[in-house]
């Protein structure tokens, strides 16, 4: 038993297993360095597995030697390996970067069970990601939303209504996870088994109101945790009243692998042979999405809080993911899934932005960003950049995704969502950009509540941000990750859903 | 009793599924009372319990744990003080022969490995049955007639579907299969389906814990602002919002 023969199971056990040891160590830096030093481990677990998968295909672990499908079987091809790595590389750079903003933000007795917290909530990020197990996933769901409550919740120090944000989101997590839970027992009702690509070939040529029903629950339940337009109430509070490092955390990866996982039910489990598929993509998905993309957006300009404007932006961007997966075509696919890689470096920059204002200002209402170029030049660049990124501009990931997106689009013969999707770029560009102006032509509060000392954010905290920031340049120019990968991982999805490739 | 009443009855189960769960997300929604909505979650996840215990159900089944040659002498429910822990044997995989072998050569004694086996050599058995054929329908019906009411709802979920084959005969295979398993040892017993019991005690861990995660945010509101009900704390965060007397009340704080 070597250590490489267990790799796929890896990104799961080393934060699971050293997870918790941070509730034990002093308050202070020591849980911060051990996170950090973890979830620097966990994303080389997850970046070895990557080249494992691009190298040689599909990885399936048998948890306990329990041959699939009847034991538990961690399945990983190049769609759950690239959702992987990008949320154990956001996990690698929020830890390091949460220093300074938890030491402001959340009281110190509770350091030591913040940290944990993370690590349990990442540890339940990557089992959804990599099992292959229907029933597997509602367990790692509930794993990583429970610990997102209390990493919610921890920022009632500066504002208490993140108490009430976490119970709204509780209750809703809850609600969703359940139905997701009924729809895999139907599922299993008619099929007898869990496993999800033994799902699929039992479920290929059944169509009963068993599995009709079964659908049914797992879309909604996963709309609810991935904030689907009408589903997601309980994001904008839940995002602005978090630490802000956390809402940089979850708003980058927790919702992605929502989208994940959805995609991973709709092409793996059902796949193409189920009739209620194309009504559901004509019906729910293509419209939900476009009204996420308006409504959402639209609220976002209104705004005084950052944070949750930004919350608000994350709802209207699924739109995006969910419209590329309508098309039920390998192009609207691979859009959506460049777009949940892209999507998380832009967010998490921008909310990481917010914490360093947060950091100084002590506050994230748009008040505080009153000349903010004039008080932290790298912060403010690092927030525009990011947000250029976000409206689609060329030379960022942004630009990629609505490229992708597009193509997409026209190819699937939906033209009017090509306008729409360019449409409803510009209200990102009104919401972005009323945040610039403020920062770049205001002039900064000398006094009261908003005045800020001219002094940018810590190393610790701008280089993380930096990294993101690169990260959103870089990929916006070299596609062969993202894109690339993608367009592979969605051939393969679409091969297995039995659709045209 | 007439179609209906039979059709009503025969299906009990899934009547007190699904008023559980109307009732419980009814609660969720209409109760303004923080720790009376966690309730109402309960209630909710009490039925998806349910519901998966009514899915692991073989008609005529017991409990499903090995039971010995002394303890079989005809009422199947004898073994069910004896809890077989599946856990307590090594991991490696057999195929059902083996199963069956180390069966025949073991005693009463050790059931705990025996109820492994059991499980073990059910699920290999299950694992190679191609999925169209259904060799299912006798050894389920051929359980005594007039049994158990739990009897009465399984067959209600055979012939739920209007024609006879369709998605419910893989579940009845692999029904079939475990029974034929567990048979190669005993014949006639016949144990309900292990799986479902097994996922909905991680679901209730997982319930547990979630409450308990529910009920300590409720303590802390409760600490922090002095009340649980909803719509007062609204009114507490719109003041904090929008000032005194400023704010509409469904704009802010709802989000």
């Amino acid at each position: 038993m070597n250590l490489i023969a267990q790799l796929p199971v890896l990104p799961v056990v080393i934060p699971l297993v050293l997870g918790p040891i941070a509730m034990i160590l002093p308050k202070g830096r020591a849980p911060w360095a051990y996170a950090t030093i973890v979830s620097w481990l966990t994303f080389a677990a997850c970046a070895f597995l990557l080249a494992e998968v691009e190298d040689k295909g599909v990885i399936s672990y048998a948890l306990g030697d329990w041959a699939p499908p009847l034991g538990i079987e961690y399945r990983i091809d190049l769609a759950n390996a690239l959702v992987l790595f990008l949320v154990s590389g956001i996990a690698a750079l929020v830890t390091p970067f949460a220093y300074r903003s938890v030491q402001l933000e959340v009281d110190e007795r509770q350091t030591p069970f913040f940290y944990c917290a993370l690590l349990i909530c990442l540890t339940g990020l990557l089992g959804v990601t990599i099992t292959g197990d229907a029933f597997n996933v509602f367990v790692f769901l509930e794993i990583s939303s429970l610990s997102t409550y209390a990493l919610v919740a921890m920022g009632a120090r500066r504002d208490r209504r993140a108490l009430t944000a976490a119970f709204n989101y509780f209750i809703m997590g809850t609600i969703g996870a359940t139905f997701f839970v009924i729809g895999v027992g139907l599922l299993y009702q008619a099929t007898g088994t869990l496993n999800i690509a033994d799902l699929h070939d039992r479920l290929a040529g059944q169509s009963s109101r068993v599995v009709d029903a079964g659908f049914a629950f797992i879309v909604v339940g996963i709309g609810l945790k991935l904030a689907m337009f009408p589903l997601h109430l309980w994001v904008p509070n839940a995002y602005a009243y978090a630490p802000s490092a956390v809402s940089a955390f979850i708003a980058a990866t927790a919702t992605k692998v929502a989208v994940y996982v959805l995609i991973r039910f709709i092409f793996s489990v059902f796949g193409f042979d189920f009739d209620f598929l194309g009504a559901t993509f004509t019906y729910v998905l293509l419209p939900l999405g476009l009204a996420g993309m308006f409504i959402a957006s639209l609220v976002a300009v209104f705004q005084e809080d950052v944070k949750r404007m930004l919350a608000y932006s994350s709802v209207g961007q699924i739109g995006y993911m969910l419209l590329g997966i309508s098309f039920g075509t390998v192009e609207g696919l691979t859009a959506s899934l460049v777009h949940v890689f892209n999507h998380a470096l832009m967010k998490g920059a921008l909310f990481m932005a917010v914490a360093c204002v947060v950091l100084r200002a002590g506050s994230h209402s748009i008040q505080a960003f009153c000349g903010l170029s004039k008080r932290m030049p790298v912060t403010t660049w690092a927030f525009i950049l990011s947000g250029l990124s976000l409206i689609g501009v060329p030379l960022t990931v942004g630009f990629i995704s609505k490229w992708y997106l597009l193509e997409a689009a026209f190819a699937a013969g939906h033209w009017y969502a090509g306008f729409l999707i360019v449409a409803s770029s510009l209200i990102a560009l009104l919401y972005v950009g009323r945040i610039a102006e403020v920062m770049l032509l205001r002039e900064p509060h000398e006094e009261g509540q908003y005045a800020i000392p001219a002094k940018d954010a810590p190393a610790s905290m701008l280089v993380p941000m930096w990294i993101l920031v690169f990260a959103n340049l870089y990929f916006g120019l070299n596609t062969e990750l993202t894109g690339g990968l993608a367009a592979r991982a969605a051939e393969a999805l679409m091969f297995m859903a039995g659709g045209q490739t | 009793m007439d179609g209906w009443t039979v059709f009503i009855l025969d299906r009990y189960n899934y009547w007190i599924v699904i008023v559980l769960m109307m009732l419980g997300l009814y609660t969720v929604f209409a109760r303004g009372n923080l720790v009376k909505k966690i309730v109402g979650l309960n209630i909710f996840q009490t039925s998806v319990f349910i519901f998966y215990i009514t899915i692991g159900k073989v008609a005529g089944g017991t409990a499903p744990i090995y039971i010995g040659d002394e303890l079989y002498g005809g009422h199947g429910d004898e073994g069910y003080g004896d809890k077989g822990h599946g856990d307590a044997h090594e991991a490696a995989p057999h195929d059902s022969g083996e199963g069956a072998e180390a069966a025949s050569s073991l005693h009463a004694k050790i059931e705990n490995e025996f109820g492994a086996n059991d499980l073990k050599a059910a699920v290999n058995a299950l694992e190679p049955a191609p999925v169209g054929e259904t060799p299912s329908e006798p050894s389920l019906h051929s359980a005594p007639e007039g049994a158990e009411i739990g009897k009465l709802a399984n067959d209600a979920l055979l012939d739920a579907a209007k024609e006879p084959a369709t998605d419910f005969e893989i579940v009845g295979e692999a029904v079939k299969a475990a029974a034929d398993a567990a048979s190669a040892y005993h014949s006639e017993v016949i144990y309900t389906n292990p799986l479902p019991h097994v996922l909905i005690l991680t679901a209730i861990v997982v319930g547990v814990a979630g409450t308990a995660v529910g009920l300590a945010l409720a303590v802390r509101i409760r600490e922090a602002y002095g009340t649980i009900e909803e719509d007062e704390l609204e009114a507490l965060d719109s003041v904090a919002e929008f000032g005194e007397g400023g704010a509409p009340k469904s704009a802010g704080a709802r989000g």
